[in-house]
């Protein structure tokens, strides 16, 4: 039984790699790994991956193995390593950012956080972000609206 | 990508407020890091999902069409299958340049006073060329007359240009270079508004693929050829893979122009013919940079290509044909006469040799074969006619009279399945990321190339870079092979809006490419990101349910092989590798899974039975119709929908019931399939409700769902189903 388990996470890991694996050849470039991570439902923290990288990355030549990839990932997988976000905790940490309880955030109030504590945002994801996410009509951010319009299936 | 130490981590070490603070923004970071890389995922299967069904298109075009060729071969003359089709291959029917021209003639076209389209007079001007496209962005259209002179003049100046353009950028003239337009008007003058039309000072390559899929291909090709005619040393004009009939007949060009011009679109569809055919394969810039639509094979040699007697091959996929193989009774692909033979012979003696002097084409005029031949390594593994074939080009002495038979002799050796496939490779053919050379299965014609052969053939023909168009891409460009092959797209907003941008290229005497994107459609300023990519998703969803429907019984038989004891259920994982063993377009299935299918039960497996009902096409009265024959029918639609299109010979966008038996007759042996003469008839009672004894072609297809109107009328085209009128345009002029 536990085989069977086992058996459906690799396919499910080699799924998401081929998606990336532009050569064929059970490689992808080292900067994917976090969207490969990310897309196999996991939520590391920045921290987090930089650790699961250097498990895997054997050598510096920016190609990360499927061989070396699959026993780290079923693992990560196996013991749910990295859970996806309870939908209440993140509007609990939304509410923290909105010291005046309006409901949504200025452009500017999440900027300053996203750029300046935890784990950074670079400029670019803060642009990308706010204009992927911002009410089209006044610019401001409904996170009651965006938690539930972005939910992630739990499971693939 | 690091983990930053905030500066509020130093100051309130010990404030629990801060340290929630901070919680809370890695907490939001981590979600949104994850959002983005799901969205990713997304985007690059909805990409994948119009690109496998594209070309999957394509390959079904191809197969039909041999398919076609195959009955002409082994049909009897008599029969009605062949009847039906046969005139589709009659290219090159025995007819003199004087026959040619009367069949052509405009002169006794009238143009009423009512029509406030632009009028051309000939030789053309730049005022008129420029005229033209303000007409045409004031969507004006060209009367016939005017259309049928212009593909004249166009089709005289293209017989007298050689297979392979060569442009030089002395004079510190920078060319423009265009990828694949497809009918996107909007599109070009995007591209003139940014960077100025043609003139002397502005030299332009357009790289094929003008036509099909957009709803102004004819326009595009006007606007083109005018600029040809006016400035013939500065625009240059290679053929793509769309530049030919057969495809049209699929992709849309051939409905446009038949809609356009009800009365004398068969004559403009067949000057076109012979227009496309005669459009130059590929252009040589500065010795250096070669451009061509598809792209190369192991065996491209510009040698060969250079010598081909290129207006032959009306369409790219099909090899003309030897007289004497030609079946008693009905002349088909007949080859050219003894006259038109004579004048090619003189013509290809001319194009090897030197370059026509009535064209004032800069510095290359006297450049000949030998500067190809004197470069090639001769090939070993080449078949023994073509190393005998470039024994005798390597002689030299290029002019004098015992040369031109010898020429003429090895002319004639040259191998024409050869030829063809040096066509075929130029035009249809993908780069690949690894090594080797192999059939292009995908598209049916042409080859996968890899980085081995562009850099062996860059050095075999002291070359330093290919570009090329055929694909689309996200950036409307892309490099690969180590930068050494170009791919360049210019048709943005291809697969939906906000799909792609478009690009083109500036290429000084450095040669070193300067790249310009753009994104035409002013719907997408309106969109925010997350909207358009949310649209294209849900047409790519749209359309890869629409392709599991269309295959529910091999889908069914392949979920049954998991579920030997019929619960009637299969797990995630099982159905992932049902539905790709059917379908084989690669895709992340599993990942898909929950925009495909929306029931569920608790231990994650999938009710199929009911999953059908979801994708489920609802039909009219459909009932009484085998559902089986239902399947067929919308899984071919595309196909059934081109053999119309071919049976309806007059284009009335009627066929006759007779014809609708026989176009069944013919797709049942095509597709080997059993389809009898009761579900036929079954069929045609349901759609002629006016027991008339014809059908509606347009009626049909609607009816059984088979196209999608709406969609039509958003966008005035439909990529997927092969053809489509633009219905918001209901009033056609009938004077044009």
């Amino acid at each position: 039984m536990a085989e069977a388990v086992v058996s459906d996470v690799h396919k499910k890991i080699r799924a998401v790699f081929e998606a990336f694996d532009n050569e064929s050849n059970n490689t992808v470039d080292v900067r994917e790994i976090g969207t490969i991570i990310y897309s196999l439902g996991c939520f590391p923290t920045q921290a987090d991956l930089h650790d699961l990288i250097a498990e895997v990355e054997k050598d510096h030549t920016g190609y990360i193995y499927l061989d070396n990839f699959l026993p780290v990932m079923t693992k990560v997988l196996l013991e749910h390593k990295f859970p996806p976000i309870p939908e209440d905790l993140l509007l609990q940490a939304f509410e923290v950012l909105d010291k005046e309880k309006k409901g949504y955030l200025e452009p500017e109030e999440l900027t300053k956080y996203m750029t300046q504590e935890g784990e950074l945002f670079s400029q670019e994801e803060m642009d990308e972000m706010l204009t992927a996410l911002a009410d089209r009509d006044n610019n401001v951010l409904y996170y009651k609206d965006l938690i539930s319009q972005l939910t992630i299936d739990p499971d693939m | 990508m690091g983990c930053g130490v905030t500066k509020s981590n130093q100051f309130h070490k010990n404030s629990g407020k801060a340290v929630t603070t901070i919680k809370s923004a890695v907490l939001i970071q981590r979600w949104y890091r994850q959002y983005v890389a799901r969205r990713e995922m997304r985007r690059r299967y909805t990409w994948h999902i119009f690109q496998s069904i594209e070309y999957s298109g394509e390959q079904a075009q191809i197969k039909l069409y041999n398919f076609l060729g195959y009955l002409m071969d082994n049909f009897t003359p008599a029969s009605n299958e062949r009847n039906l089709i046969s005139h589709i291959f009659r290219e090159n029917e025995v007819c003199r340049d004087a026959e040619w021209e009367r069949y052509f003639c405009y002169k006794n076209i009238e143009v009423p006073e009512i029509y406030s389209g632009p009028h051309l007079t000939f030789p053309l001007t730049v005022e008129q060329a420029v005229g033209l496209v303000e007409a045409f962005r004031n969507k004006k259209q060209l009367h016939s007359r005017y259309v049928l002179q212009l593909l004249l003049e166009t089709w005289k100046q293209l017989r007298m240009l050689p297979n392979i353009n060569r442009i030089s950028t002395c004079h510190s003239k920078e060319i423009t270079i265009c990828g694949d337009l497809h009918g996107q008007l909007e599109d070009l003058l995007l591209i003139f508004y940014k960077n100025d039309m043609p003139s002397l000072e502005k030299p332009y390559l357009f790289n094929g693929d003008f036509v099909d899929r957009g709803k102004d291909s004819i326009e595009i090709l006007l606007i083109l050829f005018s600029f040809l005619l006016v400035y013939p040393s500065e625009v240059y004009l290679n053929r793509g893979n769309h530049e030919d009939h057969i495809v049209n007949l699929r992709y849309g060009f051939t409905k446009e122009v038949l809609s356009k011009y009800k009365m004398h679109g068969k004559r403009i569809l067949r000057l076109l013919q012979k227009i496309f055919s005669w459009l130059p394969l590929a252009t040589v810039i500065d010795q250096k940079v070669l451009v061509l639509h598809g792209g190369i094979s192991n065996t491209t040699d510009l040698s060969i290509l250079a010598r081909v007697d290129r207006h032959k091959y009306v369409s790219a996929l099909r090899p003309p044909k030897k007289r004497h193989q030609s079946i008693v009774g009905l002349s088909i692909d007949v080859d050219v006469d003894e006259d038109t033979v004579s004048h090619n012979k003189v013509f290809q003696r001319r194009t090897s040799l030197t370059f026509p002097k009535v064209l004032s084409r800069d510095c290359f005029q006297n450049r000949s074969l030998r500067d190809f031949s004197d470069r090639i390594k001769v090939n070993t593994v080449d078949n023994v006619e073509l190393c005998q074939r470039r024994q005798s080009i390597l002689n030299p002495v290029i002019h004098g009279p015992e040369n031109e038979a010898a020429q003429s002799a090895s002319c004639e050796s040259i191998n024409s399945e050869d030829e063809w496939k040096q066509i075929l490779d130029l035009l249809w053919s993908d780069p690949m990321n690894q090594d080797g050379c192999v059939p292009n299965e995908v598209r049916g014609g042409g080859c996968y190339w890899g980085p081995d052969v562009t850099e062996d053939f860059l050095n075999r023909h002291n070359l330093q870079l290919i570009i090329r168009s055929h694909e689309c891409k996200q950036e409307g460009y892309e490099f690969c092979h180590n930068r050494k092959v170009l791919t360049l797209f210019s048709a943005s907003n291809y697969y939906d809006v906000g799909s792609n941008r478009g690009a083109y290229v500036k290429l000084g005497p450095d040669l070193v490419p300067y790249l310009v994107q753009y994104q035409a459609s002013s719907m997408i300023r309106e969109l925010t990101v997350r909207q358009s990519f949310g649209r294209t998703e849900r047409l790519a969803l749209k359309v890869l349910r629409e392709q599991l429907f269309a295959h529910k019984s091999d889908l069914i038989c392949a979920f049954k092989k998991f579920d030997s004891s019929n619960t009637g259920y299969v797990c995630l994982s099982d159905w992932a590798s049902a539905v790709e063993s059917v379908l084989h377009l690669g895709l992340p299935w599993r990942i898909m899974r929950y925009q495909l299918v929306t029931g569920r039960t608790s231990d994650g497996s999938i009710d199929y039975h009911e999953w059908f009902n979801e994708l489920a096409i609802k039909g009219p009265n459909a009932a009484h119709i085998d559902q089986s024959l239902l399947e067929t029918l919308y899984r071919h639609r595309s196909t059934l929908e081109t053999i119309f299109r071919i049976v309806d010979t007059d284009n009335s966008g009627f066929i006759t019931i007779e014809d609708f038996r026989q176009t069944w007759k013919l797709l049942s042996v095509y597709l080997k399939m059993e389809i009898t003469d009761d579900a036929i008839s079954d069929l045609a009672i349901t759609i002629d409700s006016n027991q008339d004894g014809s059908i509606d072609i347009e009626e049909f297809m609607e009816a059984f769902r088979l196209t999608d109107k709406k969609s039509r009328l958003e966008r005035g085209r439909s990529m997927f189903m092969g053809t489509a009128t633009d219905l918001t345009n209901l009033d056609v002029d009938p004077n044009i």
